[in-house]
């Protein structure tokens, strides 16, 4: 981590707010802080934020605040980090049903590993796992913290479709696609839940900072939140962290 | 009813306004127009607020017919609109009835064109944009390019039915050689000298991979100082990729919202509407710019906006 945010210039309409050049969840931690530090400082000018592992891009009309005024604000802000109260993250259940066509590659995962099936499933679903950001498609995790024990290299030949709400294993990485699309990840289960509805608001109901936690479901309880989803009342679920064991 | 049915659809014919801001932060694109010049200036003609979604046209027009009487203008790309198959110029308003065909006899230079619609289009405003956003299947109409039998809804054109002709100096041409202005970093630091020597003076040249989401380009190599890979980062539009091949990519419309690939510089945002019309072949040189110059640039973009709003000349039908 950088002993002081670094402001890199992206153009005439954007800085980027860097704090470290690796991946680390204090440095995620930095970055989740600024981000909502922003919002909720609500300042004038600014037209998009985007947290991402280690920095924040900030796009804002430089026709309101220009470059140098801009950048003054945000080292102000950023000096006022250490004393601000921020939220907690949220965590959200992901409901997931492993193995089976909802987890063709479960199989896989449990040769490569030489572990059981009802243990890859446990050590998988046991962990809260960190978004670092998203991106790549619309609600897409970047998910850090994954047990290396099923850790897993992606299919050599990639998928041309994988269905919505798959879940999957790549290398070190574990991650959900929100959206049908092709890909080369381990599949080892499916949710039911929408992670992306543009009808919702909000459309994604997480964020960078927040945790995702897989819940293992049965085919029956699978069927139910499906049809609870089609019909608008399921109920996501979400809750604040609880404090972190360090 | 107030539409326009599509005959035809042309090559790929999308809803798109000023962009969707608001959820970079949940991974969604912002999409928009390409060409922002040709878009803000085709809604002047017909008395819409600047930002109005158009239909952007891509190198092969569609075949519309209008389903009630509007009125229209279409700029950007030389396409050589006709109207029942009789030729309309470009950059003027124009008064269209029930049963009218709009239909276009082919690119003469530029890519994209824009049509205007008085009113506006009637589709859904979906997080904050009337933009298609492609990958994610939403906005504009359906969420998808447009197809045969589509009927898009208008709005109903409002106040005085006034017609406009904007005079030839307003009116962007397509040359084969463009300098574009761009502001160094984020990544300056990742590159060698030479490498930044190389980009602000050699010439590149837009390769036929370009497309809504971004530019390849293809000169004299970019070298960095070790490897192109970052850890991934927010991108905006007009920011110039290089990876480990260190021939420049330049992101647009389309692109994605982070990436982890090196940026050099950034294009000017007023210079964006230059490279959105630049076919495979267009030479391009980059020259250096200060952030606050390139600032200078967009306050000079959106004012010429307001003289073009000025300097639009009542004609009559």
């Amino acid at each position: 981590m950088y002993s002081q945010a670094k402001y890199l210039i992206a153009g005439d309409s954007a800085l980027v707010v860097e704090f470290g050049s690796e991946i680390s969840p204090q440095i995620n931690e930095r970055v989740r802080g600024m981000y909502l530090a922003i919002e909720k400082a609500a300042i004038p000018g600014i037209v998009s934020l985007t947290p991402t592992y280690r920095s924040l891009l900030v796009q804002y009309d430089p026709l309101a605040v220009p470059y140098r005024d801009m950048l003054e604000t945000l080292q102000k802000l950023e000096g006022s980090l250490e004393k601000m109260e921020l939220p907690k993250p949220n965590v959200m259940e992901i409901p997931t049903l492993y193995g089976g066509d909802c987890g063709p590659d479960l199989d896989f995962v449990c040769r490569h590993s030489g572990l059981g099936r009802d243990e890859v499933i446990r050590i998988h679903s046991s962990r809260e796992y960190l978004i670092y950001m998203l991106g790549f498609a619309p609600g897409f995790p970047y998910l850090g913290g994954m047990d290396e024990r099923i850790a897993t290299p992606r299919l050599k030949t990639p998928r041309t479709k994988i269905n919505s709400g798959s879940v999957g294993i790549a290398g070190q990485q574990t991650g959900i696609y929100p959206l049908a699309s092709p890909g080369g990840w381990q599949l080892i289960g499916r949710t039911p839940i929408l992670l992306y509805d543009p009808q919702r608001n909000p459309p994604i109901l997480y964020r960078t900072g927040d945790y995702l936690k897989f819940v293992p479901v049965s085919e029956k309880e699978y069927a139910e939140i499906e049809q609870q989803v089609a019909q608008g009342r399921y109920e996501y679920r979400l809750y604040p962290k609880k404090e972190a064991k360090k | 009813m107030n539409a326009v049915k599509v005959i035809s659809p042309g090559a790929l014919t999308t809803v798109q306004d000023a962009g969707r801001f608001g959820f970079l932060q949940s991974g969604i694109s912002v999409s928009g127009v390409m060409d922002s010049y040709s878009h803000r200036a085709a809604n002047l003609l017909v008395d819409n607020p600047q930002e109005e979604a158009v239909l952007e046209v891509t190198l092969m027009g569609p075949v519309l017919e209008f389903q009630c009487s509007t009125r229209i203008a279409v700029t950007g790309a030389m396409m050589q609109p006709k109207l029942n198959d009789q030729p309309v110029p470009m950059w003027r308003t124009i008064p269209v009835k029930e049963g009218d065909r709009l239909s276009f006899a082919g690119i003469q230079g530029g890519c994209r064109a824009y049509i205007a619609f008085a009113g506006g289009l009637d589709v859904p405003v979906i997080m904050g944009s009337k933009s298609t956003n492609l990958k994610a299947q939403v906005g504009g109409f359906e969420g998808r390019m447009l197809k045969r039998d589509d009927m898009v809804p208008l709005k109903a054109p409002s106040g005085e039915a006034r017609l406009w002709a904007a005079g030839e100096e307003w009116i962007p041409n397509f040359p084969a050689q463009i300098t574009l202005r761009a502001v160094l970093g984020p990544q300056e630091d990742l590159f060698t000298e030479a490498g930044i020597a190389s980009f602000f003076s050699a010439e590149y040249v837009v390769t036929p991979a370009n497309d809504r989401m971004g530019y390849r380009l293809e000169g004299e190599e970019i070298t960095h100082k070790a490897g192109a890979d970052i850890v991934s980062d927010g991108i905006v539009m007009g920011a110039v990729q290089v990876p480990s091949s260190g021939q420049p990519i330049i992101l647009m419309a389309d692109r994605q919202t982070t990436g982890g690939y090196t940026k050099i510089a950034t294009v000017a945002t007023a210079d964006l509407p230059l490279l959105a019309q630049a076919q495979a072949g267009t030479k391009i040189h980059f020259q250096r710019v200060s952030v606050e110059e390139a600032q200078q640039l967009l306050r000079m973009f959106y004012e010429k906006l307001q003289a073009f709003a000025r300097a639009r000349r009542p004609v009559n039908a």
